[in-house]
């Protein structure tokens, strides 16, 4: 299956449906350990049921799938001994307190009685809820059963990690803790399956993406490669003399390599007088050109800013197609 | 086996279960009322009958269906207070199957249909437990605090009835084996049955309430024993309530195996 000695996850024309209704559709996918993976996707695009079938809780109806060269629907419960899975929901008894979950799963899941406090207030501590940990999860915010949902998730000191939405409704301070959890999992050499909707976190995350869509994977690589494998997304800002916007993009839309000018009327793009026309279809090479350009027609430059394609540019593009 | 995980997730089962109102107000109530109120208001009744000398009408023909001994053994005594002590040793014992059928039942639907309820079951299945032993972890979690909830209503029923029985007719009756038979042998075996049916329902429902009403099935049978035995049709005796304890454990070895053989968190999950 093209495996590799560190490929940890192999899937070859994995499917599930459910009924008439496709929800993952021959996925093919193989992951090495220690890389970041993102699995971009809408709501309804597959991600759980993926993540469900790699773990062996949920079995395919088509396709091969390995994990640590394992097969899920046979060695479930031998692959769920090496992985964490932090659900889509928290999945918390709202009647136990954050301690007592974590030493619940930590006897699940073995870890030596002589192990478990010390894992646990460990955890409670890198995750900031020792103040709490005697309090029953009933009264837990959003944010906190998340974190504990995540202690949870890591309380066996897992290889794989599946995140399934892990930032979804979390306040920025929550949302940045948990993105340097996921950064200092990779520094550990945890391989890390993040399921998410979130384009910046899966720019800002992820070695690799996927993008899903109604089960079918409609890309796989970095955001650079899916970039230039869709030859579009680059583009520069140029910030000029706000009077002289309509005489810039019309100059600009009529300069090759530009596919498209187009002025920024946002309220960030006008300050000081300036304003920020975007070319877009320019790579950073061709900046030079663009700023001679922009000289020799008397427009002052104030600031020249290359873009290479964000996700974003690519997962729209890529749905486009 | 792993049996850490499987004592791990019986034991969390049994205590929040245990904590949580929904569950422990039947396991309160229904002792008190079936355990307590019931023989001290039959006891009272029939104490007072005794003081007041009221005769009886019905005793002739009770007398014709004692078990073999009884008048023997209870010579001397009224017919009211023979009356009450058959009720407290034989009318009554089918009714405590009532309470290890029923305290089994209602854990186990917060087990298995609570989880999916409060959407905790996915964490669970999440975790490295085979099929088997997520399935025992669940059927140990529902029976261990359902056994224990029908000894302790018969130490209770024991000690009230003496209390009672010493108030109309100057005896102490319990324990007798027929009463021990049944606490130890054929309460496990009903805890043991409310809880595999419960499971299984819990499995294919998804709220604590249509698991527990689907489990509670199981007290129907109970109600033809305690019928039967008021009709005069049987009379429970040591050897019947044994074979019956014997039956039950054969019919629960038939119903966890097809449990076992059909339970998969893939098709639980599936259903999620």
């Amino acid at each position: 299956m093209g495996a590799t000695s560190t490929t940890v996850i192999v899937t070859e024309g994995l499917t599930r449906s459910f009924g008439s209704q496709v929800a993952v559709d021959a996925l093919t996918v193989t992951i090495e350990a220690g890389e970041v993976f993102g699995f971009l996707g809408h709501n309804g695009a597959g991600k759980t049921t993926t993540v469900r079938m790699l773990n062996g809780v949920l079995a395919p109806t088509a396709g091969r799938v390995r994990v640590f060269g394992l097969d899920p629907t046979t060695d479930g419960h031998r692959i769920r001994a090496r992985t964490g899975v932090l659900t889509e929901t928290p999945a918390l008894d709202s009647r136990l307190t954050a301690r007592m979950t974590l030493l619940h799963f930590a006897e699940i899941y073995g870890v030596p009685p002589r192990e478990r406090t010390r894992r646990v207030d460990e955890l409670l501590a890198l995750f900031e809820l020792e103040k709490r940990a005697d309090s029953k999860v009933g009264g837990f915010s959003k944010g906190m059963r998340q974190r504990l949902a995540l202690a949870r998730t890591l309380i066996h000191d897992p290889e794989i990690i599946f995140l399934d939405e892990p930032t979804s409704g979390l306040d920025p301070v929550a949302i940045r803790d948990v993105h340097h959890t996921i950064e200092q999992l990779t520094h550990r050499g945890r391989t890390v399956f993040l399921c998410t909707h979130n384009l910046a976190e899966a720019e800002r995350l992820c070695d690799r993406v996927a993008v899903l869509a109604h089960g079918r994977v409609l890309a796989i690589g970095t955001t650079q490669e899916l970039g230039s494998r869709l030859n579009r997304g680059h583009r520069i800002s140029l910030e000029i003399e706000a009077q002289d916007i309509a005489r810039a993009v019309k100059l600009f839309a009529a300069t090759p390599p530009v596919s498209l000018a187009e002025a920024v009327t946002d309220r960030t793009a006008v300050r000081n007088g300036s304003a920020t026309i975007v070319l877009h279809g320019v790579s950073r090479s061709e900046v030079p050109a663009m700023i001679q350009t922009a000289i020799q027609h008397d427009l002052k430059l104030y600031r020249v800013q290359p873009e290479e394609p964000s996700l974003e540019d690519v997962y729209f593009a890529l749905q486009e197609l | 086996m792993n049996w850490g995980a499987v004592w791990a997730i019986a034991r969390k089962d049994a205590m929040v279960a245990l904590r949580t109102r929904a569950v422990v107000l039947p396991l309160i109530i229904v002792p008190l009322v079936l355990m307590v109120g019931v023989p001290v208001l039959v006891g009272l009744i029939s104490g007072m009958a005794t003081r007041l000398d009221v005769p009886s009408s019905d005793m002739t023909e009770l007398a014709q269906s004692l078990p073999a001994g009884f008048g023997e053994q209870y010579a001397g005594l009224s017919e009211v207070q023979a009356g009450y002590i058959y009720f407290i040793l034989y009318l009554f014992a089918p009714m405590y199957l009532v309470l290890p059928l029923m305290a089994s039942s209602v854990v186990a639907a917060d087990s298995f249909a609570g989880e999916k309820e409060r959407k905790t079951l996915e964490a669970l299945v999440y975790t490295p437990t085979t099929d088997r032993e997520l399935l025992l972890a669940k059927i140990l979690g529902g029976w261990i605090p359902g056994s224990l909830v029908g000894l302790v209503g018969f130490i209770i029923y024991a000690i009230v009835a003496d209390i009672m029985t010493f108030y109309v007719a100057g005896r102490i009756v319990l324990p007798n084996p027929l009463w021990l038979l049944l606490a130890f042998w054929v309460g496990p075996a009903a805890a043991a049955l409310g809880l595999g049916v419960t499971v299984i329902a819990s499995s294919r429902v998804n709220t604590f309430q249509e698991a527990y009403q689907i489990g509670s099935l199981v007290v129907l049978p109970v109600v033809l024993l305690v019928v039967g035995q008021a009709a005069g049709t049987f009379i429970l005796s040591d050897w019947l309530v044994a074979l019956m304890g014997l039956v039950l454990w054969a019919l629960n070895l038939v119903i966890f195996a097809i449990a076992a053989a059909t339970f998969r968190r893939t098709a639980l999950m599936a259903r999620l």
